[in-house]
């Protein structure tokens, strides 16, 4: 285990959020086919109430800062953002679509000490990527973005998003990635809106299309190792826990809801009315995620791929519970190992029903807070 | 150099954040992630940039730890010289300004 490992199974066991994942904004520049935000402000945290929100995650122990959005670049005032949680020593990434990164934003940044810029792309085709974005010449205007983040040194990614319309241009967006001399991550995951909205689930990859990603070793590395048929769970892999989430990890919106990760619609709790900590510590909410185990999972506890599968317990909150399985990560234990799932069994399926859209899920309503 | 002329500050390009009792340190330069234990913690903390490193060993290490004031010394020395060749501190023989982004 790695050091840095080692001090996130720390913060973990101690319940420290040691990482979290802050929406500045929702507004964007981009209008993505399939982006699962409504991007009119309906009142954003100002300039102090986020200044004053880092001084509490610093306070609580938050080492790792994503900013995101939206696009973080539709905030005038994001560099003061960003360098007051500089001040306040996190570890900073921010997730944008460069498009509104020049020179001057790039050495601005470099000196700010950010750690990583992590960019989307959809295709190393213009018209592929711009048709997905809906932004006429995004696609040249984040390239050049990228070349002026690198010009000052800085650590950059390409994030890939996989669905119906790029499916075929993971290899091209690869190598575009390696000609730039930026990393590559890529990810087939399309999630349904916030407000539940299941419409964007339809440009879902069809699983059937899985196997090739998932046997590919240029995108999961050691693919025998990656498709290896799941082994028994273990009673300690029974007391385990599915991710991060609401344990060492939460999600902040720009309305201030906390959320337990970026992907689980649960609200906990708003930084308008608690203090974070109280939120973190003693939300009912946040409190239920952190106890489920995975001997307490409905259906998943007897599944082979208990120990192996990736399992979004945000995902499953979003079908209906959060103790239930996730089709979609059904889908891809599946077509990773060839091997059925509990879920898959207990319907008597011999392949996953499709997750491209159709899958009813809970309406998701805000809870009540106490000032 | 001598050693009561040396001051210390942190670099604009390092995170950091204390857990458990241990700092975690991350420099986004190179991505090398440390942890400093409790008496490196102490000098990290103090390296403002204005403050003498001896005085820094004086006050924060040998009046809060039971340590040999010339072996906390020597210590910390060598301790700047790591996190100096790290990027993590930046050593000096006049005050500096404390490398805050801006």
């Amino acid at each position: 285990m790695t050091l840095m490992a080692e001090m996130g199974q720390r913060a973990f066991n101690l319940g420290i959020p040691i990482a979290v994942h802050m929406d500045v904004t929702y507004r964007c520049n981009e209008r993505c086919v399939h982006c699962y935000l409504d991007h009119d402000d309906h009142g954003e945290m100002t300039t102090a109430e986020i200044t004053g929100v880092l001084d509490q995650l610093a306070e609580a122990g938050v080492f790792f800062l994503t900013f995101s959005g939206g696009e973080v670049f539709m905030r005038r005032d994001f560099f003061e953002i960003l360098e007051y949680a500089r001040r306040l020593m996190f570890n900073v990434k921010i997730k944008t679509n460069a498009v509104m990164i020049h020179e001057e934003e790039a050495r601005r940044i470099r000196e700010l000490g950010v750690d990583t810029v992590q960019i989307s792309v959809y295709s190393h085709r213009a018209e592929v990527h711009d048709a997905i974005t809906k932004l006429p010449h995004s696609f040249d205007r984040t390239v050049k973005s990228i070349r002026f983040l690198k010009n000052q040194g800085l650590k950059v990614t390409i994030a890939n998003v996989l669905m119906t319309s790029n499916s075929a241009d993971h290899a091209g967006v690869q190598q575009l990635a390696a000609d730039l001399g930026v990393n590559y991550t890529l990810d087939p995951t399309i999630t349904p809106m916030m407000d539940g909205d299941t419409s964007v689930l339809s440009l879902r990859i069809p699983g059937e299309e899985l196997p090739e990603i998932f046997h590919n070793p240029a995108l999961v590395g050691n693919q025998e190792d990656f498709c290896a048929p799941p082994k028994p769970p273990s009673d300690q892999d029974l007391e385990g826990y599915s991710c991060s989430a609401g344990h060492s990890f939460c999600y902040i919106s720009p309305y201030g809801d906390v959320f337990p990760c970026v992907q689980f619609p649960l609200p906990t709790g708003n930084i308008r009315q608690q203090k974070f900590l109280d939120i973190w510590n003693h939300s009912p909410q946040m409190n239920e995620v952190r106890s489920i185990k995975a001997k307490d999972l409905t259906v998943c506890s007897s599944c082979s791929h208990v120990s192996s599968c990736s399992r979004c317990p945000g995902l499953a909150f979003m079908e209906g519970s959060m103790r239930g399985p996730s089709s979609a990560d059904c889908e891809k234990s599946f077509y990773r190992t060839g091997v059925p799932t509990a879920n898959m069994l207990r319907q008597g399926l011999t392949k996953p029903r499709s997750t491209s859209g159709g899958i009813p899920l809970v309406q998701i309503r805000p809870v009540a807070v106490s000032a | 150099m001598p050693e009561n002329y040396i001051y210390i500050a942190r670099s604009s390009a390092i995170a950091a954040r204390a857990l458990a009792g241990e700092m975690m340190v991350m420099n986004s330069a190179d991505s090398t992630f440390f942890t400093l234990n409790e008496v490196a913690t102490a000098i990290f903390q103090a390296a403002d940039g204005r403050t003498p490193l001896r005085e820094i060993v004086r006050d924060c290490v040998c009046e809060q730890f039971d340590v040999d004031p010339e072996q906390a010394q020597a210590d910390a020395e060598q301790f700047v010289a790591e996190l100096s060749g790290h990027g993590i501190l930046l050593v000096s023989d006049r005050p500096l300004s404390n490398e805050v982004p801006r």
